[in-house]
């Protein structure tokens, strides 16, 4: 096995923290209080109140420190090496945006804190929000959604009521079969009936079979462009066109943003409404499952809906403005996930357009560069030129009753996190691999080199990848007994 | 730029091997008439010197609510964080890391969850939580419908003293799906009464939500409203919006609640203009597999070694697609982690004992304040001023010291009173320049 990073290390065992410590040890000693003790009991009935919290851990700050970093230890991040998870976009999160979050003018703020002293968190609001419409060529954002999922939510809603202002709020919305997973669950949390409809033999969206669903009940299309198979949807004109003569609107979904930046704008090409991934494409890291950001932005029409607050600037004074009564309303407690915005601030600001155009012109080609050098080794179901990832399968492996799933495995023990696998629903053992832009040449070479070494051993040696991983703290993991027999929680 | 490692021959030779003349052939497939042409109106790219400071400029302009006097809560508090956890949270394998997708290589992540699902059971004394939603408000709202859901009922009796941002949030979830949230007027009294949540209860009701300590500071009386549920047969959803208060009050699992939702800011989380918080989620286990979010459960690997894994998601989105219970699709996981740690630290006793010295400073303002209420409290309450709140805090800024919530901006009717929010770290000192400031 060629030497890579990450292969090998140090492996600790780690229980569980509850197993850690002993009775009486604190990791944070309490002062004592500077007002006099009362006793609770003269403000509340005994059964109201509560004694030290059972189920907390009692350990000292030493035994607490090493416990976290040694679970860190069991984690793979961007700083470790390549991720190439396909539409999930993990590019390097740079460190200044790290110290941009943490100056203590930004962390400490209160949400609720008089308008005059927070101008400086306003303003990195009100001028975010302007560079991402440039980014897409829209007229509105706003920042609140928490997540992309969020975003998709705010950005139906968005049309939901436009709709219902014209009279009627239309039954269904249309969905490709290669846009993200979240698409049809959003639909149908905004109380529309979500509609497949099948890509063509050419991987993009069939107009003819388009023109046939779309009807007067639509509410909208929601299209990712580029589409899940890592292509660009070129007719997307008309297929706004189609859409727009029966009334409906177009949603976009910005998850792979990261491809077109400088190149190809939603409010030009007829889109309406769209979200954006803060995380996937303005490089904030996403802590192992969030917190991400996912702001919707719209066309001028839209923005009377637009989530409470509004973000504005009069007489160079900044504000917020919650009285929008054509509002769909509040999403989060507050005004959404700034500390995120702040790094995607200031990662904007590094870039510049001509940073964030080179950025998707090097995802594009390390994509490129990924499929070429990969192409004949692994299946490729859609020919052609990709944008910002590439999908192989493990056609030519089944022959050797090699899955997509062995191979994932087979790369860990090389010292890879896989690629996104088994997406998009519609490739059968699909692997789909997003370099961005972040990756230097050496780094994509190693990886296709491990690629292709497992390819190799898929013929010679397929039970090393069943067996796969080996090199890490566990095996494979036996999924069917944590879903058969929940065991959720820690008990004594 | 400093972030894409591609010399120009290396680009060269890249562009070779995909078969093409330029960087611009890749994009052949965006038609002429969809290519946008002109340069992206953005500032030109800035040095990390420059643009620290001009990001040190812009904080300059606010003034941080951790280094003034300050007296605001509402949903958002000042509590001390201990140094270990931006330590451990800065490790860059937690914060640099994917949704734990490859399990053998995200057992960190998985484990921290694991642990804090425990935490938020045992907080709340549930038998199951999971990962963690986007805040508190958001996992109300995810919390009423799942209520809607699992009862196949449409209507939320919600208590009008639950934070108003919180059922503004659930309003927006709800109503489109036909869902009718209805609000009692109990703020009257500063706190829920059984009585008036019952008249509002019909045969279509699915739930009955309250928070407590609700927006006033009061501690809500689980016990009686519990039973109102339990008698009308309709779930019983509280809400926590101060996690701080699980140190010092009885937890809602105590009285029956069939869900529990909570913002876990409070939890070592700064306060950073409003976010990233955590939703806390928590629920019975008859009601698992109505839970919105991601869940994590431990199993056995082929060699029988103990592992974690990301559970139960035939209910997600990516498998059921339109029929998912959410379409939720990642989780806070480092907020979550970041409250793992804190209560770590803080432990059995001391998160005991930093709830306790929240309350000593609350005692202690009331006792010198108006409090407009008589119920048991935590760190919070409305007391009654001699004008507006607005003009009070105008007052309290021009001596650099943050006021309390103007309470009016919400409930109208509610003129000159001011919620005020005390911590552990409300210094005497803080409160006589206060008292002082609002008494002159």
């Amino acid at each position: 096995m060629a030497q890579q990073p990450g292969a090998r290390g140090l492996v600790f065992n780690e229980p569980l923290i509850f197993e850690h410590g002993r009775k009486g040890r604190a990791g944070c000693d309490v002062p004592k209080s500077e007002f006099p003790e009362i006793d609770p009991a003269t403000i509340a009935p005994s059964s109201m109140l509560r004694g030290p919290v059972e189920g907390l851990a009692e350990v000292s700050e030493p035994e607490a420190v090493r416990h976290f970093t040694r679970l860190s230890q069991w984690n793979y991040g961007v700083d470790s090496n390549f991720y190439p998870l396909g539409s999930c976009t993990m590019k390097y999160n740079p460190k200044v945006n790290e110290a941009a979050a943490r100056l203590e003018g930004f962390a400490g703020l209160h949400p609720l804190q008089d308008f005059s002293t927070a101008q400086g968190a306003l303003r990195v609001m009100y001028d975010l929000e302007k560079m991402l419409c440039e980014v897409v060529g829209m007229d509105a954002a706003s920042l609140q959604p928490a997540a992309g999922a969020q975003g998709e939510f705010a950005g139906l809603l968005l049309i939901r009521a436009y709709h219902t202002e014209k009279g009627n709020p239309r039954k269904k919305v249309i969905i490709p079969d290669s846009g993200h997973g979240t698409n049809p669950a959003t639909a149908t949390l905004c109380d529309y009936a979500a509609i497949t409809l099948p890509s063509g033999p050419d991987g993009l969206i069939d107009l003819a079979l388009l023109e046939k669903e779309m009807d007067d009940d639509t509410a909208a299309l929601m299209l990712t462009n580029p589409n899940t198979l890592g292509m660009f949807e070129k007719n997307i004109k008309k297929v706004c066109g189609i859409v727009h003569a029966k009334g409906g609107l177009v949603y976009g979904d910005g998850a792979n943003l990261n491809a077109v930046m400088g190149k190809a704008r939603f409010g030009d090409m007829g889109i309406d409404v769209c979200h954006m991934n803060l995380h996937k494409t303005f490089s904030t890291p996403h802590g192992g499952g969030g917190p991400g950001s996912g702001p919707v932005l719209a066309k001028k029409f839209l923005e009377p809906y637009m989530p409470v607050p509004r973000v504005t600037r009069r007489d160079g004074v900044y504000s917020l403005d919650f009285n929008r009564p054509k509002s769909i309303g509040a999403l989060n407690a507050f005004w959404g996930n700034f500390g995120v915005y702040l790094r995607a601030y200031a990662y904007l600001l590094t870039m510049g357009g001509a940073g964030l155009k080179e950025a998707s012109e090097t995802a594009v080609l390390n994509a490129n560069y990924i499929l070429a050098k990969l192409r004949g080794v692994y299946h490729v179901p859609y020919n052609g030129t990709c944008m910002h990832e590439c999908v192989l399968s493990d056609k030519f492996q089944q022959e050797h009753h090699v899955s997509t799933l062995d191979i994932a495995k087979g790369l860990i023990d090389r010292g890879f996190h896989p690629p996104t696998i088994y997406f998009p629903l519609i490739v059968k053992g699909a692997m789909m691999i997003e370099p961005t832009e972040t990756e230097s040449m050496e780094t994509m070479d190693a990886f296709i080199a491990a690629m292709k070494e497992i390819a190799e051993v898929a013929k010679t040696d397929p039970e090393s990848l069943a067996a796969a991983p080996v090199a890490v703290k566990v095996k494979r993991l036996d999924e069917t007994q944590a879903a058969r027999q929940p065991d959720l929680r820690y008990r004594r | 730029m400093r972030y894409i490692p591609l010399t120009s021959d290396e680009k060269s030779a890249m562009l070779a091997a995909a078969g093409v003349a330029a960087v611009d052939d890749l994009f052949a497939a965006i038609p002429a008439d969809t290519r946008f042409k002109g340069n992206l109106n953005l500032p030109a790219p800035m040095a990390e010197q420059p643009l620290l400071a001009h990001l040190k400029d812009l904080a300059r302009q606010n003034r941080p609510a951790t280094s003034s006097p300050t007296f605001l809560g509402a949903g958002a508090y000042n509590h001390f964080i201990p140094s270990a956890v931006d330590q451990l949270i800065s490790r860059s394998e937690f914060y640099t890391s994917y949704t734990p997708y490859q399990p053998e290589i995200s057992q960190g992540t998985l484990q921290a969850i694991y642990e804090w699902q425990s935490y938020v059971c045992a907080l709340f004394n549930m038998e199951v939580a999971n990962a963690s939603m986007y805040d508190g408000a958001s996992a109300l709202a995810e919390a009423a419908l799942m209520a809607c859901r699992t009862a196949r009922k449409g209507e939320i009796v919600i208590s009008n003293c639950v934070h108003p941002r919180w059922r503004q949030v659930a309003r927006s979830y709800t109503e489109n799906r036909g869902i009718v949230l209805k609000e009692s007027a109990d703020h009257v009294a500063g706190r829920s009464e059984a009585a008036s949540l019952e008249q509002l209860i019909t045969g279509d009701t699915a739930a009955v939500v309250v928070q407590s300590p609700n927006f006033f500071g009061n501690v809500e009386d689980l016990r009686a409203i519990g039973e109102l549920c339990r008698a009308k047969n309709v779930l019983f959803i509280v809400a926590v919006a101060e996690a701080a208060s699980l140190g010092f009050l009885a937890p809602p699992g105590d009285f029956g609640a069939d869900i529990v939702v909570g913002e876990g800011q409070s939890l070592g989380i700064p306060m950073s203009f409003g976010g990233p918080y955590v939703g806390m989620f928590a629920t019975r286990e008859k009601h698992l597999r109505q839970m919105p979010g991601r869940l994590c459960g431990r199993t056995v690997d082929k060699d029988g070694r103990p592992g974690f894994v990301l559970t139960l998601s035939a209910r997600e989105q990516h498998i059921r697609r339109e029929k998912a219970t959410s379409n939720i699709c990642s989780n806070q996981a480092l907020c979550a982690l970041t409250a793992a740690i804190y209560l770590t630290l803080m432990g059995r006793q001391g998160f005991a004992a930093m709830a306790k010295n929240c309350f000593y400073a609350a005692a202690e303002l009331r006792h010198r304040m108006r409090p407009v209420h008589g119920h048991p409290f935590f760190n919070e309450m409305v007391v009654e001023l001699n004008r507006p709140a607005a003009e009070v805090n105008r007052r309290l800024a021009e001596q650099g010291i943050i006021g309390g919530y103007d309470v009016s901006r919400d409930y109208p009717d509610m003129t000159n009173k001011m919620l005020l929010a005390v911590t552990e770290l409300t210094t005497k000192r803080d409160m006589d320049r206060l008292i002082e400031a609002v008494g002159a």
